[in-house]
């Protein structure tokens, strides 16, 4: 199988503090990636490297051979690179339609039209009306996003991300903040989506973990200390200890 | 509803027609001029609520772009008058069709330079950073001694326009609704277009944007040229209105002047502005007559309507309706 994400060497530091240390790193084509470690492991840092929010000191990152660095977010996210919020980020006081409709937008055509009404354009409505039948939200379309509940928020959080096409979908902790019966759902409706693309999931929850990830790495003050099956993870003794230490103090 | 909404929008329709006739009929002339005033200022407030309302952009340089375009207005007819080529160049003209497009023409590349500057800035920088831009303009035409300096560039003769006497002040008024109704079909569509979306988006959260495959920066600067390139041409008729154009015009007093506008009116809706120009174009009238510290009175209704409104003018009306119907 090849890699369709390839990270090589890549390092951040903010002043004196090292927070990604030389990672690589290799998602495949279609393979679900969880990506784990300890609060403060960098994480959400990586991610936002990957995806051109933060800029890197170092190292290469490299989406089904084309080099990503010089790109701007949006200009990765065209390369068919998405990613999804931690804290969602979506627009407030826009419907669950409109929300998606613009991302559908965003790979349709050029957006410098003044004139012709938006909220008409069938061949763009229709295809978000879709994404978001798939996330389950159909009943909320025209409600505003402020309106909406947590859990909500996160799985339109994913039908957002869904709707710019990518080939690689970046998850910051989907699950973070459900309830269970709403982490049970994320994670059903992420698993229905194995095998249409790939995923780089960064989770705390390890059920939930365990049930999607095809491989797993593990981050551990900004350094790749190991990846492997989920089975080799589990097994794994620098693992262990990096957890063990983490939950003895 | 609806019938009610169309049945108010007929009326006032009606009434921005009726208003020179009415205005003859009482033998108060005045009033056509004042009117025409508001249109235009309601020109320029539209055009400022494109960048503030719509993009979020702060401007406090709009009255670089009226200024701008009412010296582009009063420079081509001053080289018209003397038969000179403006900077060694081209002829002047003094007419409306000319002088019009000339002057959107030239805020809009203004504009495109201020903007891709400040635009790199956002908040408190960004409003600085117009500020400033619109004072070095301000201090150009104070210190352009060939263009009148601090007296301004007198418009002798408001530019013509074929077929259709500008001099009279009833035409005159006419052109100006016509033009302001066009600016207000177009700042309607715009606001649901595909960019007007996407511009509300960048508002919002520019970074959700980004993370859909947008690019924010190039929307605010397209929104700023637009929205300097409209300031503008309410400059072009304010030059001819008033028949002058001087450096007040890109006083920094206007730019917050046309701020009071949108934000009296309402900020990012489609009439607000243009009912903030009209209100606020009557106050300095109305309260200029009473008493020579007028500014005071004007104060204190900014501040009861902003406050007690929380969405100015537009919404007060909204708020009207739906009593009415309830």
């Amino acid at each position: 199988m090849t890699s369709l994400l390839e990270v090589r060497g890549l390092a951040k530091r903010f002043g004196g503090l090292v927070v990604t240390d030389d990672v690589d790193l290799d998602v495949r084509d279609g393979e679900v990636h969880a990506l784990i470690g300890p609060n403060g492991a960098g994480k959400t840092t990586l991610i936002n490297q990957l995806c051109g929010e933060l800029p890197s000191d170092r190292g290469t990152i490299r989406l089904a051979d084309g080099l990503l660095n010089p790109l701007s977010v949006g200009q990765r996210v065209r390369r068919g690179l998405a990613r999804t919020f931690q804290i969602a980020q979506l627009l407030a006081d826009d419907t669950v339609l409109d929300n998606v409709a613009l991302a559908v937008q965003a790979r349709h055509g050029h957006s410098f039209r003044f004139l012709a009404d938006a909220r008409r354009d069938v061949v763009v409505r229709e295809a978000a009306r879709r994404y978001i039948a798939d996330a389950g939200l159909t009943s909320r379309l025209d409600v505003p996003v402020a309106d909406l509940s947590h859990g909500e928020q996160k799985q339109l959080e994913v039908a957002v991300a869904l709707a710019t096409n990518p080939r690689l979908l970046l998850l910051d902790e989907p699950m973070a903040g459900l309830g269970h019966g709403e982490s049970r759902q994320m994670v059903d409706a992420l698993g229905a989506l194995k095998g249409r693309l790939a995923m780089l999931l960064v989770e705390h929850d390890m059920d939930a973990v365990f049930a999607l990830a095809d491989r797993i790495s593990v981050l551990f003050y900004g350094r790749i200390i190991a990846t492997g099956t989920p089975d080799e993870i589990r097994d794994n003794a620098e693992v262990r200890t990096a957890y063990l230490g983490e939950g003895d103090s | 509803m609806l019938s009610l909404t169309r049945l108010l929008a007929l009326a006032g329709v009606a009434g921005l027609i009726a208003v020179p006739f009415i205005a003859d009929g009482l033998g108060t002339p005045a009033a056509t001029t004042l009117a025409t005033s508001m249109l235009i200022y309601g020109i320029a407030a539209a055009s400022l609520n494109l960048a503030l309302g719509y993009g979020g952009l702060v401007s406090f340089g709009h009255a670089a772009f009226l200024g701008l375009g009412g010296y582009v207005v009063g420079i081509l007819y001053q080289h018209f008058v003397s038969e000179t080529a403006v900077f060694g160049w081209f002829a002047g003209t003094n007419q409306l069709v000319v002088t019009v497009p000339a002057a959107m023409l030239a805020c809009g590349l203004v504009a495109a330079c201020i903007g891709a500057l400040s635009l790199r800035t956002s908040g408190v920088q960004f409003i600085m950073i117009t500020l400033a831009f619109a004072q070095m303009l301000f201090f150009l035409f104070v210190s352009l001694k060939a263009y009148g300096g601090d007296d301004g560039l007198i418009v002798r003769r408001r530019n013509v326009l074929p077929g259709l006497d500008t001099r009279d002040d009833t035409t005159f008024y006419f052109i100006c609704l016509v033009i302001a109704a066009g600016c207000w079909w177009l700042m309607q569509r715009f606001a649901r277009s595909r960019f007007g979306l996407v511009l509300a988006g960048v508002r919002q959260s520019e970074r959700r944007m980004a993370a859909l495959g947008f690019t924010p920066y190039a929307y605010k600067l397209a929104a700023f040229i637009v929205s300097g390139m409209g300031t503008g041409l309410a400059g072009a008729l304010l030059a001819n209105h008033q028949r002058f154009v001087g450096p007040d015009l890109l006083h920094w007093t206007k730019s917050g002047e046309l701020m009071v506008m949108v934000v009296l009116g309402g900020v990012g809706t489609l009439s607000g502005p243009w009912l903030g120009a009209a209100v606020l174009v009557a106050l300095e009238t109305t309260f200029a007559a009473w008493s020579e510290n007028w500014q005071i009175f004007l104060g204190l209704v900014l501040l009861a309507v902003v406050l007690l409104t929380r969405g100015g003018l537009d919404r007060l009306l909204r708020l009207m309706r739906g009593w009415r119907a309830s």
